[in-house]
């Protein structure tokens, strides 16, 4: 009896003030609607960082006289270091081959070939590639650098590229990360104030329900349930338009950008989940807060 | 008026009856005072005070004014009975009961045994007379079977039968005052407070208004209104509780009553007569106070 009569209350609330309500709605609507194009986005750039990250190695070079044995030996000491993830050994003729096929002009023009056997250690953290370089090759007393291993020859931090490339990722990650944060941040703002100010538009009303005897109970639900139905309006409305615009727009580029594809993104279905709880929860409590106040007299 | 020699000694008895009552109800906690209030200050800042060591009784049943000019503490004792604030010191019990040991849960079932009316009569704007007064009822849990019986009711005896699907902005300050007064009324509170509520009338209409009161009051509610209407006030003859600057200076316990049993439309001539003089407490002059004195012609 109690909880039909709060939702009558609630829908003749709605239609009575029908004005903040389509604000409140309407706010909804399109904070969901940024946010929802705005989380994929998010997911796929700092998926395509995390891939680029993924491509930091470094190269441990032997020397021209070593001996595959030699290698084997330097393998296994490079598996001790921490922070290795993983070590690849390209011998010389493999290395030759790979190379040639990329260029076999160059290639030609040598008689002999002039690649070392290879190394390659992939970091657990890309991170650390930089430590990891200088773990391969620690500091004498002196100032110079030395190796852990006579055989070995040189080690291809590409210190710069490194760098360049973690710097320039990181930045991305965070400016996307702030983004979001930020968006999201403004979303409850939004959406809370506009309940807020639905709220307020009513606290002489308010007032009356608690000269009159009403409970605080009473008196908040039918507002808390409004919020609901706005927001779940609001969130299905936004889900609605976010459908068109995947079927639309987004569908028929996959098949035609491998990049679009390439960084796995939440699901559709996930993010309608998260965009429908979130908009009925930041409604329902923005309306919840906002009544406090005006419930202590 | 010329009152027979037996009408006089009638009245002497009834003013006597009166004052051992009144003597009786210097008991605290007297379960037959509606309202005690024993040395009730509120403070506003430091230098005003709202109501200084008010005390006084009012009997179950009893019609009584509270008069005073703006700021004397009118508004702040009908704010502190139905607990809309909190006093400074000194108690104030309603039916025995001590408002400072109510806890905000109970507080909206203690406010469902007032009936409240005020000057701006407090209306909900976008409901129907009918739906404002079913409010009251269905914030105590009342059934609809309950409410379509009591409602229409409530509104005949307040003579708006006619207008039950109008709402508050369709009617004059008059029929919305009724309202406000079926409102209070449809519970059957035994108080009825009422704060200004000829404030916004013209005097022809506060006349319908008190003689609606005056019906309430003999159905057994106790009924205290707050008015700076001295003139009305004087020519009705009830108890008169006079407040100026937060200090009683007037209460007639043993003024001119007219007798309790008049029906309706006697006591709306009455009220139409001119008034008797009222009996203060001599108001202590401080020296220097000579600003009104001069103008007094």
């Amino acid at each position: 009896m109690k909880l039909g009569f709060f939702t009558r209350e609630a829908f003749s609330s709605i239609s009575r003030n029908a004005v903040p309500s389509f604000a409140a709605l309407a706010s909804v609507l399109v904070t969901l609607l940024v946010l929802g194009v705005f989380i994929p986005i998010v997911q796929a750039t700092t998926g395509a960082a995390n891939d680029v990250r993924g491509q930091v190695i470094v190269n441990v070079y032997m020397k021209s006289d070593a001996t595959p044995a030699d290698s084997q030996r330097v393998r296994s000491q490079l598996a001790q270091i921490q922070g290795v993830k993983s070590i690849q050994y390209i011998s010389k003729d493999a290395a030759y081959a790979q190379e040639r096929r990329k260029n076999p002009q160059a290639y030609q023009l040598l008689g002999s070939n002039p690649l070392p056997d290879t190394l390659r250690v992939t970091p657990t953290n890309p991170d650390n590639a930089l430590a990891l370089v200088s773990a391969i090759q620690p500091q004498t007393p002196g100032g110079g650098r030395t190796t852990i291993d006579p055989s070995i020859d040189s080690v291809g931090s590409s210190k710069d590229n490194t760098d360049k490339i973690l710097t320039a990722t990181r930045v991305v990650k965070l400016t996307t990360g702030l983004l979001a944060g930020l968006l999201i941040v403004a979303s409850v703002l939004l959406i809370s104030n506009t309940i807020r100010l639905s709220v307020f538009s009513r606290r002489r009303e308010i007032q009356v329900m608690k000269l009159v005897g009403a409970t605080d109970g009473f008196i908040r639900w039918p507002f808390v349930l409004e919020a609901v139905l706005l927001g779940a309006l609001g969130a299905v409305l936004a889900i609605l338009l976010l459908g068109v615009m995947k079927v639309a727009l987004v569908d028929p580029l996959v098949s035609d950008f491998a990049l679009l594809s390439a960084p796995s993104t939440i699901s559709f279905g996930l993010l309608v989940a998260v965009l429908l709880g979130a908009g009925i929860a930041v409604s329902a409590l923005g309306s919840a807060i906002s009544l406090r106040r005006f419930l202590q007299v | 008026m010329a009152a027979t020699e037996k009408e006089l000694r009638l009245r002497d008895s009834q003013v006597a009856q009166r004052k051992d009552a009144a003597a009786a109800s210097g008991r605290p906690g007297d379960p037959a005072n509606a309202i005690e209030c024993r040395g009730v200050t509120k403070r506003y800042d430091v230098s005003k005070a709202g109501l200084s060591g008010t005390t006084f009784s009012i009997r179950r049943g009893e019609f009584v004014f509270l008069v005073g000019p703006t700021g004397s503490g009118k508004s702040t004792l009908m704010r502190l009975l139905i607990k809309e604030i909190e006093p400074d010191e000194g108690r104030i019990l309603v039916a025995g009961r001590d408002l400072a040991e109510l806890t905000h849960k109970q507080l909206p079932f203690y406010r469902r045994n007032l009936g409240v009316v005020f000057q701006d009569f407090k209306l909900l704007p976008d409901r129907t007379v009918y739906e404002n007064v079913a409010y009251a009822l269905q914030v105590t849990g009342s059934s609809r079977a309950d409410i379509r019986e009591k409602v229409p009711d409530i509104l005949r005896l307040t003579g708006l039968a006619t207008k039950l699907h109008n709402y508050p902005d369709q009617l004059s300050g008059g029929e919305q005052q009724r309202v406000s007064i079926a409102r209070a009324f449809v519970n059957a509170p035994p108080l009825l407070l009422a704060d200004e509520p000829t404030g916004n009338l013209d005097p022809e209409t506060s006349i319908g208004i008190m003689q609606l009161l005056y019906r309430i009051n003999r159905t057994g509610t106790t009924v205290l209104v707050a008015t700076h209407d001295s003139a009305m006030v004087d020519r009705m003859r009830r108890r008169v509780l006079e407040l100026a600057e937060g200090v009683i200076v007037r209460d007639e316990l043993d003024g001119q009553y007219a007798p309790t049993d008049m029906s309706t439309a006697e006591f709306g001539a009455l009220l139409r007569e001119p008034s008797p003089e009222p009996q203060r407490v001599p108001k202590k002059r401080e020296p220097g106070d000579d600003f009104d004195e001069a103008f007094r012609d």
